[in-house]
């Protein structure tokens, strides 16, 4: 069947090079490559670039080490789903070991690799299980994960819409990223957590604490809930409502430390989101006292003259906004809190709560290829996030030309070095998987000595 | 009583507070009368079903507070005030047997369970409380001054967020993993710092509960263990089959004697099928008069609710009869079929097999034959849990029937598509009750607060309901 897909696409994709091998890149020597995204890309792409790996070194936690207190099935029960060419969707794949998964991934030159959860039991031999009653199938560890998609962000970006995104609306995902993590970090007090771009108009996040990994559906609603401040229908995100006479310290220190300089300096001038009367309007909507608006409305319809060139009019007219509404001791506190209100309606993080509250859901997995964009998972350093540029992620027509271009190397093992992933993959190594690596290892000698000691003091009982 | 408080070694602090809530530790060494041990089980399976009913409705948390106050009063009571504990512990342990059995079991036995504890650990007074908490012996570590000054502010904060008066120099907190208290992390009510959370004295309840909840699910497995090695085999002609009957035991009124509103003439039946049966009986009976005939559990299903809605035997047995007779071609009149004895019909359609296929049926639901047991006419859940086959038309039909099928039954029935929606939402999220009751709501465009829990209920309220309209003008 595999076959029979392969030469449909190359029957149907005529920009691949007759007779093109895996193992002669040279042939494209001098040409450029051309554009877009197909299965022979992917093989040259899995076979030299792909950091396989140090996936399968994540996913192993540490057990896939020689120490006593390794569990050598680890790996091994730990779901991954294909989506290959046609959309065939393989769900409930597993493997033992490094040299399966890529096998694999080899024959198969999946398009997009899911990875789910780590199941009770080897989830390819699941119906084997199911006849015997109790429910031994279930999954058992989970990263924590969250999705953020820019599409959920419609009603509160000018520039672009749907699937685009572009540098004007990317600080979003910049804010959204630097809200949970801070929070993930100082309230949760996780460590190991790894942002990825998803290759197109998101970000995912890993949270791969062992603490994270085992929490029950429960504890990650709780978490989820915990991020969630858009009340009612869920699909709903429009409505933002800072009840009750103080805000929770999380959303003080996210609007403080976040949102309100993100707000102010950057995406009311970028988004001009006071500019038009259309846009202002959506905002003065949202302050419940007539006579405010009404006022600001009067200022802001006929004030071509009042304001100097050179300031920008959206911060002009935020500044009166909020000097109307925070000034006047007469002002009622729900009137102060309208400013918060704003803000947050226009920054705060839109989640998809479904992916984080179930241990069973599947997330792409990092350093795959979008297929429609082409572009690569990277990582994201949420230490410097304000500097990630989603539209100069390396694409795989650009990552296959430097390959290209660097020449044939007799070491075939660190190939990406010479390209643009090679950044993405040192950051993907010494940020997270390194410090990772390190307290599984620590995590594993302190549970061993405990059961040791268990075991001491049952025998001398 | 005795056994448990015995076990409490309370600290100096609260030596004397009395709490009359227990914490059911180990099982009781009393001696329980076998009546006792059914009765009080029942008792308190029907302040469970009503927290479940309560809690899938959707109520508020004040709501659920008064409604299980209600619950426990109305429930638990005991004639002797010394019983009461007793009782309350005794159901308990006899429940845990009951729903120790299987995951789904224990999965809603625990959650009702804790929700019960939840809302009783909130009725006791401060002292009591904190004589729960010890005994708990909660490891958690109560936040000490040093800290308290640093995370004041903070603590502040949270407590003005969630309207609550601020923390004074001697206010209590605990500091515990966040993971113990998912629903105040939920609801953002606690201050977390590096993964802990800290939880106000106004508060614990989350955290005992959770307690509650480990040690509970902790006993049940290990009484399952116990049941499936011993205790049934052991038990199998004595406590066995109460266990067995107990959790699919329906809690409702007796529907086994036919209700008052049952003179129903073989004329009128068609149109009370149309007005009054519940979706389940009213397939039924629509199948059997298209094949005039039905498989074993829909017989089953289908006479007894009719014996309870207070046909007669003879009466029932016609209906059936005029069915045979009609597919034999044989048409007579419903009158002439009612003032008949039924031996003259049987020569008509061959004694043999009307004999063996409904005689037999309808003899053995009003139990004349077979194990000479009365039965009773299945409630929602043992219909609910029945798994009907091909060609078996028994069963409910909001957890049996594909979407498209229920959505065609329901049309039929003339439920509009915006209540539809509201069924299908709860078919959806598995409360197949409650989309009996909405469907019945829409149907008679009133509230059913008490929801559905019998299709002879749901034939009663419906009759009841159709009653009032007819009296009062419209
Ligand atoms: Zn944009």
């Amino acid at each position: 069947m595999a076959g029979g897909e392969e030469e449909d696409q190359n029957g149907r994709d005529n920009m691949v090079i007759d007779g093109y091998e895996l193992e002669t890149p040279e042939l494209w020597q001098g040409k450029t490559i051309p554009d877009g995204f197909n299965a022979n890309y992917l093989k040259v792409y899995y076979g030299k670039l792909f950091p396989l790996a140090d996936i399968f070194k994540w996913m192993s936690y540490g057990n896939d080490g020689k120490h006593p207190a390794c569990d050598p099935s680890y790996f091994g029960r730990r779901e991954f789903s294909f989506t290959l060419d046609n959309d065939i969707y393989l769900r409930f794949q597993s493997f033992n070991n490094a040299s399966e998964l890529e096998n694999s991934i080899r024959e198969k030159c999946p398009f997009k690799i899911d990875i789910g959860p780590v199941y009770s039991v080897d989830p390819a031999k699941r119906h084997a299980y199911a006849q015997s009653g109790d429910n031994v199938f279930t999954p058992v560890e989970r990263e924590l994960i969250f999705d953020i998609d820019m599409t959920d962000y419609d009603d509160v970006r000018y520039c672009c819409s749907g699937a685009d995104v572009c540098l004007n609306c990317w600080p979003l995902m910049t804010i959204a990223i630097k809200v949970i993590d801070i929070a993930l970090r100082d309230d949760f007090g996780f460590k190991h957590i790894l942002w990825v771009y998803s290759g197109r108009r998101g970000v995912h996040c890993w949270v791969c604490d062992v603490k994270a990994r085992r929490l029950s559906n429960e504890q990650r609603a709780a978490i989820a809930d915990y991020f969630r401040l858009y009340k009612g229908n869920e699909n709903n995100h429009k409505k933002v409502s800072l009840m009750g006479p103080a805000l929770h310290p999380f959303l003080v220190r996210s609007y403080t430390e976040v949102l309100k300089d993100f707000f102010e300096k950057k995406l009311l001038s970028v988004q001009n989101l006071l500019s038009t009367e259309e846009r202002y309007e959506k905002i003065l909507e949202m302050i419940p006292d007539e006579s405010i608006t009404s006022e600001l409305r009067g200022k802001w319809q006929n004030n071509r003259r009042s304001s100097s060139a050179k300031e920008d009019i959206n911060v002009v007219r935020w500044e009166q906004l909020k000097h109307l509404l925070q000034s006047g001791k007469q002002k009622a506190q729900g009137l102060r809190r309208c400013v918060e209100e704003i803000v947050f309606s226009f920054t705060y993080p839109r989640l998809d709560m479904e992916v984080s509250k179930h241990m069973n859901h599947l997330l792409k997995a990092p350093f795959c290829i979008h297929p429609k964009t082409g572009r690569i998972c990277v990582p994201i350093d949420p230490n410097h996030c304000e500097e990630f540029n989603p539209t100069t992620v390396p694409t795989l027509c650009k990552l296959l030309e430097e390959l290209n271009d660097s020449g044939l190397r007799p070491d075939v093992d660190r190939e990406w070095d010479e390209t643009s992933l090679g950044e993405s993959i040192r950051l993907f190594r010494s940020s997270f998987l390194q410090p990772l690596l390190k307290s599984c290892k620590e995590e594993m000698e302190n549970s061993y000595n405990v059961k040791l000691q268990q075991s001491k003091n049952t025998l001398s009982w | 009583m005795e056994i448990v408080r015995s076990q409490r070694k309370s600290s100096p602090s609260n030596a004397g507070v009395v709490t009359s809530l227990p914490l059911y530790r180990s099982a009781p060494p009393l001696e329980v009368r076998l009546e006792d041990f059914e009765l009080f089980a029942t008792d308190r399976l029907r302040v469970l079903k009503g927290i479940s009913d309560g809690l899938s409705r959707g109520k508020k948390p004040d709501e659920m507070e008064r409604l299980v106050s209600d619950l426990w009063k109305a429930n638990m009571r005991h004639p002797l005030t010394s019983e009461v504990v007793n009782k309350d512990i005794i159901s308990h342990f006899v429940l845990r047997l009951v729903y120790c059995r299987t995951e789904d079991l224990r999965k809603w036995f625990l959650s009702m369970e804790t929700s019960l504890f939840r809302y009783r650990f909130r009725f006791e007074n401060p002292e009591a409380q904190r004589a729960l908490m010890s005994e708990f012996d909660l490891p958690y570590r109560v936040v000490n001054n040093a800290e308290f000054e640093i995370m004041k502010e903070k603590l502040g904060q949270v407590a003005r967020s969630i309207v609550q008066p601020l923390p004074t120099a001697d206010a209590i907190f605990y500091k515990v993993p966040f993971e113990e208290v998912p629903e105040l992390v939920a609801g953002r009510k606690v201050f977390l710092n590096k993964g802990h959370a800290y939880v106000a004295m106004n508060q614990v309840v989350s955290l005992v509960a959770t307690q509650f909840r480990s040690q509970l699910s902790k006993a049940l497995i290990l009484t399952n263990r116990k049941w499936t090695s011993t205790i049934r085999e052991q038990e199998k002609d004595r406590l066995a089959p109460i266990v067995e009957a107990l959790c699919t035991s329906y809690l409702g009124p007796d529907y086994s004697q036919p209700r008052e509103f049952a003179e129903i003439s073989l004329k009128d039946i068609d149109q009370i099928v149309k007005s009054s049966f519940p979706l389940c009986m009213r397939h039924l009976f629509e199948k059997l008069r298209e094949d005039h005939h039905l498989k074993h559990g829909g017989r089953m299903q289908l006479g007894l609710f009719l014996k309870g809605v207070g046909l007669k035997l003879g009466g029932c047995t016609c209906i059936l009869e005029s069915r045979v007779l009609e597919k034999e071609n044989i048409s007579l009149s419903p009158l002439y079929l009612y003032r008949h004895t039924h031996h003259s019909i049987l020569s008509l359609v061959g004694a043999e097999r009307f004999d063996k296929e409904y005689s037999y049926s309808i003899r053995h639901n009003y139990g004349r034959e077979g194990k000479r047991t009365d039965y009773t006419p299945y409630s929602c859940q043992k219909i609910i849990s029945s798994t009907p086959g091909v060609g078996d038309h028994h069963g409910c039909p909001y957890r049996h029937f594909s979407e498209e099928n229920l959505r065609a039954a329901l049309g039929k029935m003339g439920v509009n598509s915006r209540a539809t929606e509201d069924v299908m939402d709860k078919v959806r999220n598995r409360h197949y009750q409650l989309a009996c009751t909405l469907t019945f709501e829409a149907l008679h465009e009133s509230s059913c607060d008490a929801g559905i829990n019998h299709p002879n209920q749901y034939f009663t309220d419906s009759q009841k309901m159709l009653q009032l309209k007819n009296k009062s003008p419209a």
